[in-house]
This record gives structure tokens, C-alpha cells and sequence, in this order.
């Protein structure tokens, strides 16, 4: 245990993280962050017309993938990567060589606390990630192994070693992250509430995981984090990362893992367009009603002992119980299928996809 | 013409106007004090420092008539209830220590307004100390006996005092807080007000089903977000509202010894549900509820062989606790945890307290895989019957583990039965019946809260005050009845207000 007197710095972790960006429009974002990023290897996913250049701002380390690289690398595999929508992000996880995942969206920027100083949120996603996590009893006084926090009197000692966090879920000031029929009849509400908590969400609950401010364990949980089948051509937008979260989270609460939200903030700075999203969200929002039963009580059974296993197996369930809310579940399920595949086979041969790197 | 103002009325008039700027007004003489006041309420400009540098002064004729004019300190909650009277709510208070003068007295601006149940540890000597102000019932050990039965009291000792005052309060919800426990301050530096943000809690939903990233969605400034599904968006009745600790956090005393000089400082700004099916533990320091839904599902069960006058020597809290948890998400009703906070004073060696026992720590080791499994069946349907069913799991499967537990099923049936007999008896607080004995503490009870340094009343000085200012005051008394438009007068009392400044405007003091 660390002496009260000297709080031990957190590892930079910058040959063991990379940095994953989907981007449309320009990645000037990044200057904002460069003290913080300039360390980390970035994996830009460029999504929408691969034939425009996105520029990169100098100094960095990255690679960057187009369209055209991800049809190249996945072959016909390539269907289960979303076309004009951010859930294309997920593919850099998968071309990811690292042990941890940081992404990011190009309208966040650096957030301040109450006291003014900037928020290196990489910095406490690393923490989060590197300490663990008590999903099997919550503790009152949150994040126990925070400095200047510890577990409260009733806590049971035998859980006090907690288990390995698999995610680390930050938030946003500013512009909270609403769906629309919330944006249309709150458009001004803004989050100014700095609130100074890390917690484990308690094993067996489900949140709605915001893939805008995120970081996670690729080791361990990466072949979960599939951001499904979004945006062109899709019936449904603005729900990969909701998807991925319950994936997710299901699967963490059968491995044992942990999920920590809260802490950082970012500051998120575009609203997008209400009546965009709610087009975009329509389905979702009545297909949820569906989502949310079958994921509270999904089950895996015990013989799913690796998350591939966990993954597949979810992908069996949602096209036994979901296909009947819409076919895009059928469809969904398939997707699933040939992400955990794709995932094995670049993952597993040692082979290198190249992208446009620098 | 009309005559022209005298100096010293123009005088008073603008020092009405520049109250802000007096720190003293002792020097004036009491005519031109008395008559200061008067304007001052006139003028509408008498607010919470005004009127403490006008009862600073210590003259008799303006503190009797405060009195008077039944003026009284009004606080605003940090956070205004619309709904909730403050005769909807009792705050009890567990006496383990017998002078709580100046526990009441920090308390006083938030306290004040509510009903105080203040129960003495039975185990008690001493007799209690409290000051005047309040409106409050002690009860004492006699008390107890004739409530319960002399074999009962046991389960009322130490800590468990308080759930005494949960058995015979009468109101809706009941706030409890140790009385080693202040106001405390948030980080912006203002005095937390621990009944309004704890009657926020109850009085809007909670969230159990789905977590939300933002909290509690209730809150201003926040609601749910992207990905909360819809149906479940109105929430649940929140039942049990639990509150945080600065200075000296809940900790165990294996912690506290490992960490002696460890404080909390962090003021997290956040209330947020617990999820439904996870475990908590749930303190007793600070803490409220709806008192009918959870009240039956409080109590003094699991008592320590070693149990001790610290905190961190018991863990009946944590054990109802955890039962109310399990009960709550049975029936479908929600726990709220964070805000508010209290700042709970140091207390106790926790070296000295770890030679004693870790029976309480064993303890949680063997209970909670019995309450992550344990199911409630249906049929039980009101509080009290999940309460007898949980009293019939624990037996069965814990009764062979500790003998304990056996006590603790026993001492949970015996609960709910004093619920169904004493904590349902339909009488109005300061009936006797279960009353309040005097012999035990000093300071008087009071009907109804007053301001804190009203003077014994001198009669003759009052029956001369009176006759002065009799009609006078009479008319102000009948104005101020009135409800009026803000910042003005009606016209018949700024009528009788110019007549009476027509007639004494060449000599407008009392004197004669």
C-alpha cells in the first residue's frame, strides 16, 4: 500500500494504449489535446467519402484508415462495419495492437475542474482502469481505492480485493449526452455539474454506455465492444454504443469483470441536430423496450469461458429472441457473427494490416 | 403648508435606509430604538440581521415586542419543498451522550421548525441536556418499559435508541442523525441543510432499474440520457434516502486504526439510486425515510456479544439495512445514496475498539451471500410480512452459522409485531400515553419554536408597552395578517399611517 504522504504517479502506459479516433470532418481537436496525446500511437477511422483527406495535425503518431482500407483488410467481412456513422470505430479497436483502448470523438475537448486546472482524463481512465473494481457490493463512499476514499464500515472484507475493470466510462460537461426528444425539449440544458465520483456499476445493472469518452481493456473485453450496424443503408442510428455497452456489460457481469463510470469529464462542445437524431433514433427508441428485458435476463452459460464464446453465444440469443421485433436484429446478429470472426483472424495471425501510417 | 418633517424623524427615516450599515445599535436611546423598529417593519426592510442587531440591542420593549408581533427567524431551505409541511416530519435523535446543548444549538437554523424526538440511551446515567427552542419529546427508559415491556428494552440500547423514535413517531417521514454529527458545509461554502435535500430525495423518484450515467435524473440541470429506456423513465417511490458523512467517514475500525489520520474532505456532489439487487451498506448516522413503507423493515436486530457506545462497535445498521435493501427491491421501491452530507466530529480510539471484537466484521462475511439469494415470496405484499419472511430465512439459514442471527430473527419478529401494536397506536404526539418525563433533563418544553433569546416577560413592562402602543400595534398586527401585494402597503393601512404621521408628525414619540 502507497504511504499517505506520496501519491504514486500514474503510468503513462504509452506503448501499451492506442488512441482511437473516428473522424468525417478534420481532427483539429487534437491540439487541444496534444499535451496529453502526443505520447500515444492514434488509429484515426476516417468514415464517409474516403477520397477526402483528413489532415492530422504534425507530431503525431497514427495510422489511418479509410474505407477503402477496412473493404481491403476484411474482405467481404468488411459488411459489419457501419458506413456513416462513428460506429466505425470499432474497427480500429479490432486493428489495435495494444492492450488498452482510449477513444475519443472529434468534438470533445479538454474539460476543467471546479478548481480550474485541466483535465487530463487519459490520465484517469489509465487510473480507473489500472485499479479495480466492486460491482459485487456497492460502496457508499464510491471508488474505494481513490486517495482519501476507502471501503465503509458493513463492507465485506472478502470483496475488498475487488476484480479487474474491463471499462472505464467517463462523462461530459456542457453539452450532456441526450437522445432527441430530450434535446428538443431541453435544447439549452447544459451539464455544469463537476461531480467528483468514480463508481462500479453493480454487477447485474445495466447503463447506457457512451462511446464518446471511453476507454477499456482490449485484452480482456475487446471482442465485446462491437458497435453494430449503424448508419447508411441501417434502419437505425445513434444505438452502437448503447449495443456494445449491454453486450458488454453482460459479459462482464459473467466473467467477473468491472465497469467503472464517472470521472473524467471531457467537455463536450457540438449539440448535434435534434430532428437529425430523431430520425435517426426513432426505431431505437421502440426497439429498447424489446433490448432491455432480453439483456437483463440473458444468461450465458457457464461453458462461454472466453468473451468470443460470450460474444457468439449473445449473437445466437438476440436472433432467437430479437429477429421477431424487426429482421435488423437477424441481420444484427449475423454482424455480430462476423466481427468475433474477423476479430480471431486478425488478431490471432500475427498478421499486420497496413493502414496510412505515419 | 404642511409643516415641514422633524430632524430627528428625517433622521430615523434615513436610517431605515441604510440599516445595512449599522453593526451596533445599543447606543440609541430607547424611544428613538422602539420607534427605529416600528418604521423598519413599516418600511418592510426587517430581515434575519436586521432583526438580530435590533435583538443584540438586549432592550426589554423590543424583544416583547417581537413577541408580540410573533416574528420568528424563517429560514429557507436550500432546496424549498412545495409539498412537504414541516408537520409531515420528525427528526429523532438517539441520545448517547447527555448534554446536547451544543449539538442543538449548531443545528438550530435547519432543526428549529420540525418536531424533535430525542430518546435517551437507556443505558444512560446522566441526565439530558437540551436547550429551550425546540419543540421536542424525550423519551427515557421508563418511557420504553411502559411502551414495550421491560424484557424489550434490551433492543433499544446504545445506538439503537433511535428506532425507539421511529416506533412511536407519527409523521410521514422521519430524519435521523447522530448526534455526533454537524451541519456541514458544501464546497461553495454554504450550510447544508441535510431535511431538504433529504426530503428532495424521497419526494422524487429513484431509478433502480436502469442506471443512469448522469445520476439522479430528478435533479436540476440533469435528466436521463441517450439510451434510458422510456418505460422506465417515471421511476419508483423513493423509500430510504441515506446520506454521507465529512471528517470522520463510516469506516470500520480495522480501517480507521490502519488510517488514523484519514478524513474525508471530498464533497461529491451526487445522488443517485441504487440499482436494484445490489447490496449497500446502509449507515444509520445519517439517514431518512418514508417512515410507513420502511419504517417496519428498520430495526434493532443483530446486536454484537461485545456491542460498544462507537459506531464502528455495531452493525444493526448495516444488518436492517441490508434487510430494508432486499425488501425495497422486492416491493419495488426505491434507495437513493450521496448528498447529504453531514460532518461527523472525531470520536473513539479505533485501536482500542479492535481489541474488543471483529465479530461484526465475521459477521458480513457469512450474510451476504444469503442476501444476494434470498427471495421474498410474492405473497408478501406490505413491509411487515417481508419483514416475517426474512425473519424465517434468516433462521433457516443462518440460525446454524451464529446463534446470532437466531436473536436477530427473533428480535425481527418482535419488531414487527411492536410496529403492528405500539407504532401504530393513533395517538397525537404530546398525548400521554407514551410521554415525555420531565425529571430527566433541564431546558422545558416548548409548544411552538421561538426565537431564541425571548426574556422572561416582565408583565408590568408589558401592560405599559401595551397601553402606549396598543391600537398601534394592533393595526400593524392586523395589516401584516393581510396578504398583500409585494413592497406595498394597502391603501386603508397606508391611510391610517398618514393620519397617524398628520398628527404626530411635530412629536412622533411614545412618550408622553
Amino acid at each position: 500500500m502507497a504511504s499517505p504522504s506520496t501519491v504514486p504517479a500514474t503510468p503513462l502506459l504509452k506503448d501499451e494504449l492506442d488512441i482511437v479516433i473516428p473522424t468525417i470532418r478534420n481532427l483539429d481537436f487534437l491540439e487541444m489535446w496534444r499535451p496529453f496525446f502526443e505520447p500515444y500511437h492514434l488509429i484515426i477511422v476516417q468514415d464517409g467519402d474516403p477520397s477526402k483527406t483528413i489532415k492530422v495535425p504534425e507530431g503525431f503518431d497514427y495510422e489511418l484508415y479509410n474505407r477503402n482500407d477496412i473493404n481491403r483488410i476484411l474482405g467481404p467481412k468488411a459488411s459489419c462495419i457501419s458506413f456513416k456513422d462513428s460506429a466505425c470505430r470499432c474497427f480500429g479497436y479490432m486493428v489495435s495492437k495494444k492492450k488498452y483502448i482510449f477513444t475519443i470523438d472529434d468534438d470533445c475537448f479538454v474539460a476543467k475542474d471546479p478548481s480550474g486546472k485541466e483535465i487530463n482524463a487519459l490520465e484517469q481512465h489509465i487510473k480507473n482502469l489500472l485499479s479495480p473494481s466492486t460491482p459485487n457490493f456497492f460502496n457508499t463512499l464510491y471508488d474505494p481505492y481513490r486517495e482519501g476514499a476507502d471501503f465503509v464500515r458493513g463492507y465485506p472484507f472478502s470483496l475488498r480485493e475487488g476484480v479487474a475493470t474491463a471499462v472505464s466510462h467517463g462523462l461530459w460537461l456542457n453539452i450532456p449526452d441526450y437522445d432527441a426528444p430530450t434535446q428538443l425539449v431541453k435544447p439549452r440544458e447544459r451539464n455544469t455539474r463537476y461531480v467528483d465520483a468514480v463508481l462500479s456499476i453493480p454487477k447485474g445493472t445495466l447503463f447506457p454506455m457512451c462511446g464518446m469518452n471511453l476507454a477499456f481493456n482490449r485484452e480482456l473485453i475487446g471482442p465485446a465492444m462491437y458497435f453494430g450496424l449503424m448508419g447508411d443503408g441501417q434502419p437505425v442510428g445513434r444505438y452502437d454504443d448503447m449495443w456494445a455497452g449491454w453486450c458488454m456489460k453482460v459479459i462482464c457481469d459473467h466473467m467477473g469483470w468491472g465497469v467503472k463510470t464517472g470521472l473524467p469529464y471531457i467537455w463536450h462542445s457540438k449539440a448535434s441536430n435534434p430532428f437529425v437524431n430523431l430520425k435517426k433514433e426513432y426505431n431505437g427508441i421502440f426497439w429498447q423496450e424489446e433490448l432491455i428485458p432480453f439483456f437483463q435476463s440473458a444468461v450465458l452459460p457457464k461453458e462461454c469461458t472466453t468473451v468470443q464464446k460470450c460474444y457468439l453465444e449473445l449473437a445466437k440469443q438476440v436472433k432467437a429472441k430479437l429477429s421477431k421485433v424487426d429482421s435488423y436484429f437477424d441481420k444484427l446478429a449475423d454482424a455480430m457473427v462476423t466481427w468475433i470472426e474477423a476479430w480471431d483472424e486478425l488478431n490471432s495471425t500475427g498478421k499486420k494490416p497496413s493502414g496510412n501510417a505515419k | 403648508m404642511r409643516t415641514p418633517p422633524s430632524l430627528l424623524s428625517l433622521t430615523i427615516e434615513k436610517a431605515v435606509l441604510n440599516l445595512s450599515h449599522f453593526s451596533d445599535l445599543s447606543p440609541l436611546p430607547d424611544h428613538i430604538l422602539l420607534d427605529l423598529f416600528l418604521r423598519t417593519i413599516k418600511a418592510g426592510k426587517l430581515n434575519e440581521k436586521v432583526l438580530k442587531l435590533f435583538m443584540a440591542t438586549g432592550k426589554d420593549e423590543v424583544l416583547i415586542l417581537i413577541q408580540t408581533l410573533n416574528i420568528k427567524h424563517i429560514l429557507t431551505p436550500v432546496l424549498p419543498t412545495k409539498d412537504i409541511k414541516d408537520s409531515d416530519i420528525d427528526i429523532v435523535i438517539g441520545a448517547l451522550q447527555p448534554d446536547l446543548t451544543s449539538f442543538l444549538n449548531e443545528w438550530r437554523p435547519v432543526f428549529s421548525r420540525f418536531h424533535l424526538i430525542i430518546v435517551k440511551d437507556p443505558d444512560l446515567k446522566e441526565q439530558l441536556n437540551i436547550p429551550e427552542g425546540f419543540d421536542h419529546h424525550v423519551y427515557t427508559k421508563p418511557d420504553i418499559e411502559k411502551a414495550v415491556g421491560a424484557s424489550s428494552t434490551i433492543l433499544f440500547s446504545g445506538y439503537s435508541c433511535r428506532y425507539f423514535g421511529y416506533l412511536v413517531s407519527k409523521k410521514k417521514y422521519i430524519i435521523s442523525i447522530d448526534d455526533d454529527c454537524l451541519p456541514a458545509r458544501d464546497n461553495e461554502g454554504n450550510l447544508v441543510d441535510p431535511v431538504a435535500q433529504h426530503i428532495t430525495n424521497l419526494t422524487t423518484p429513484a431509478t433502480p432499474f436502469f442506471f443512469n450515467t448522469l445520476y439522479d435524473p430528478f435533479r436540476d440541470g440533469a435528466d436521463f440520457v441517450r439510451g434510458y429506456p422510456f418505460s422506465l423513465r417515471s421511476g419508483v417511490t423513493c423509500a430510504l434516502s441515506c446520506g454521507l458523512w465529512l471528517n470522520l467517514a463510516d469506516y470500520d475500525a480495522p480501517t480507521q486504526a490502519l488510517k488514523p489520520q484519514q478524513r474525508n474532505s471530498q464533497y461529491v456532489d451526487l445522488v443517485m439510486t441504487v440499482p436494484a439487487r445490489a447490496l449497500l451498506p446502509v449507515s444509520g448516522i445519517n439517514i431518512a425515510f418514508e417512515r410507513e413503507m420502511v419504517g417496519p423493515a428498520l430495526f434493532p436486530a443483530l446486536r454484537l456479544a461485545r456491542e460498544g457506545k462507537l459506531r464502528w462497535e455495531t452493525i444493526e445498521d448495516i444488518w436492517s439495512g441490508m434487510c430494508a435493501k432486499v425488501i425495497c427491491d422486492h416491493l419495488g421501491l426505491g434507495v437513493k445514496t450521496g448528498l447529504p452530507y453531514v460532518w461527523r466530529s472525531d470520536k473513539g480510539d479505533p485501536i482500542e475498539s479492535l481489541k474488543k471484537e471483529w465479530q461484526g466484521v465475521k459477521l458480513m462475511e457469512e450474510v451476504v451471500p444469503f442476501f444476494q439469494s434470498v427471495r421474498l415470496p410474492r405473497t408478501a405484499t406490505t413491509t411487515e410480512d417481508c419483514v416475517a419472511e426474512m425473519a424465517k430465512s434468516v433462521r433457516e439459514r443462518l440460525g446454524s452459522v451464529d446463534p446470532v442471527f437466531n436473536h436477530a430473527a427473533d428480535a425481527m419478529l418482535q419488531w414487527v409485531k411492536l410496529w403492528k401494536s405500539v407504532g401504530s397506536v393513533s395517538s397525537t404526539p404530546g398525548d400521554e400515553g407514551v410521554g415525555s418525563s420531565d425529571e430527566d433533563y433541564s431546558g422545558g418544553e416548548s409548544e411552538a419554536p421561538e426565537c431564541s433569546r425571548t426574556p422572561p416577560v416582565d408583565r408590568e413592562l408589558k401592560d405599559k408597552l401595551f397601553r402606549k402602543y396598543g391600537g398601534y400595534i394592533s393595526t400593524l398586527k392586523h395589516e401584516f395578517s393581510k396578504k398583500k401585494k409585494k413592497g406595498t402597503l394597502p391603501k386603508e393601512a397606508r391611510q391610517i399611517l398618514f393620519d397617524w404621521w398628520s398628527v404626530h408628525n411635530k412629536w412622533p414619540y411614545p412618550t408622553v
